[in-house]
């Protein structure tokens, strides 16, 4: 009980002093985890949408396959993307090895099956209450997922911040990938796999709850952004 | 000058479902003018043959031939659903969404369905949400948002079943008012009272096939099949 007491004052006191390594740390996790979720949230949306929509040959198996991916290790995502960008690999004439964008990419790799997934789920109801309206009208495909990705958009945030919630608790991959190299490639998580490593159970503890805090404050402010729970018009 | 899309003509039509005819074969024809009203019992095929007539419902055989290219008779035709579809936006942007398509500004669009909104008497709901009007509401805005882009002909799958008289009369009117200006009106009723108010025409239906095609006057002055006949008395007929 102590450890975790004493957690809680350690991480009180990194919040309250401001200290200069947290902040970037947290920025940098920030930074990773939202831009993964942005271009996650561009391919698996639209994605999840078509795949709602569109009629083929093996679409239950491609979306059983989706769901599987789901499930994707993280520490395999990161040997992966580990060998793609190493020198020796087919991308390292990039430089990428070991930098926030190769966590990015990491992580981009992770959420999208996620987010397409919930989105799919998602599109598919609205798109069973649309289908004969939008049929009638004539649309055409591309409109077809634009309307179905705004009037989901609610349903769809929940599915961004899913993959949000799995992005910024991430560890294996972005430690593979990133290296977890002070002031460079050093986020709240590798952080934490750290200080524990060292024993600094204490401070692990304050970076587990600082990260804690972000996430849920993230969360929150989308909710307000997007009105999730008010008696709006949709 | 713009080339009208009627008549319609539809041969030998047959719908489908997993190896069961659900309609057809129905040869039809739909002139340019007036209410034709489509009548039948359950499962007659009343559903079948407007979605069939609209384009929505794939043929296993036969066609549907407009005066003009299909894209463009898709265009300038609009169908209501027995259970109205409400878009989960309000009022008004379900209003406007059909212009938007075909590209009119969106300023425009939200003008022009604010004053279809006021037309069918939704104009203090705009900005309501669709999906949580009443079921008379729901109607009215489907319709209003089927005629707000002047369709040449325009299909109605019983729009006033499970509404009151009030409701009622209130689509009614708004669909005289429509076919006053020129819209084609093809619409399925179970009710007698409401296809003789409305009716120029009635198509019967039973098991899937046309069994008489009358002018209104002379099909409920004497029906030609006991089927119309029992139907008209008040009988149960399956």
């Amino acid at each position: 009980m102590s450890e975790i007491w004493e957690g809680l004052v350690a991480g009180f006191w990194l919040v309250a002093s401001f200290d200069a390594d947290l902040v970037e740390i947290t920025l940098r996790s920030l930074q990773v985890t939202l831009t993964a979720v942005v271009i996650a949230s561009a391919i698996g949306l639209p994605f999840g949408a078509w795949l709602a929509i569109r009629r083929f040959r093996h679409r239950r198996a491609a979306i059983a396959l989706l769901n599987a991916l789901m499930g994707l290790p993280p520490v395999v995502v990161g040997l992966i993307v580990y060998l793609l960008l190493s020198r020796a690999g087919p991308f390292g004439v990039f430089n990428l090895l070991f930098t926030p964008t190769a966590m990015i990419i990491a992580q981009v790799i992770i959420i999208t099956p996620l987010i397409a997934s919930i989105a799919h789920q998602a599109i598919r109801d609205i798109w069973a209450d649309y289908h004969d309206l939008l049929i009638s009208l004539s649309t055409t495909k591309g409109q077809r997922i634009r309307i179905l990705l705004w009037d989901g958009r609610r349903a769809l945030m929940t599915a961004s911040l899913a993959g949000f919630g799995r992005a910024i608790g991430e560890v294996g991959a972005i430690m593979i990938v990133g290296g977890n190299i002070d002031h460079a490639t050093r986020v709240l998580t590798t952080a934490i796999a750290l200080e524990t490593g060292k024993g600094d159970f204490a401070l692990a503890l304050g970076l587990g709850f600082v990260l804690i805090g972000l996430a849920v404050a993230v969360n929150l402010a989308i909710h307000a952004i997007g009105q999730t729970e008010s008696e709006g018009k949709w | 000058m713009v080339t009208p899309i009627l008549p319609l003509t539809m041969k030998g039509a047959v719908v489908k479902r997993r190896g069961q005819t659900l309609l057809g074969p129905v040869d039809l024809e739909i002139s340019a003018q007036g209410i034709a009203i489509v009548m039948g019992p359950n499962g007659a095929g009343k559903t079948k043959l407007l979605r069939a007539l609209h384009g929505i419902e794939r043929l296993a055989a036969g066609s549907v031939t407009w005066q003009v290219p299909v894209r463009e008779a898709q265009d300038r035709q609009a169908f209501v659903f027995q259970a109205p579809i409400m878009l989960r936006r309000s009022v008004q942007d379900n209003l406007a969404y059909p212009l938007r398509l075909r590209g009119v500004a969106k300023k425009d669009a939200l003008a022009r369905a604010a004053h279809w909104a006021n037309r069918v008497g939704l104009g203090d709901a705009l900005d309501r949400s669709a999906p949580r009007l009443s079921g008379g509401e729901k109607q009215k805005l489907a319709l209003a948002r089927a005629l707000i882009r002047d369709p040449d002909i325009i299909f109605l799958d019983e729009p006033c079943a499970n509404l009151d008289g009030r409701a009622t009369r209130e689509i009614e009117a708004i669909l005289q008012e429509a076919q006053a200006g020129g819209t084609r009106i093809v619409m399925a009723t179970h009710d007698i009272g409401q296809a003789k108010r409305l009716a120029d025409a009635v198509v019967f239906l039973m098991h899937g096939k046309i069994i008489e095609n009358r002018p209104a006057k002379a099909f409920f002055a004497g029906p030609q099949t006991r089927q119309a006949a029992a139907l008209l008395q008040g009988d149960i007929v399956e």
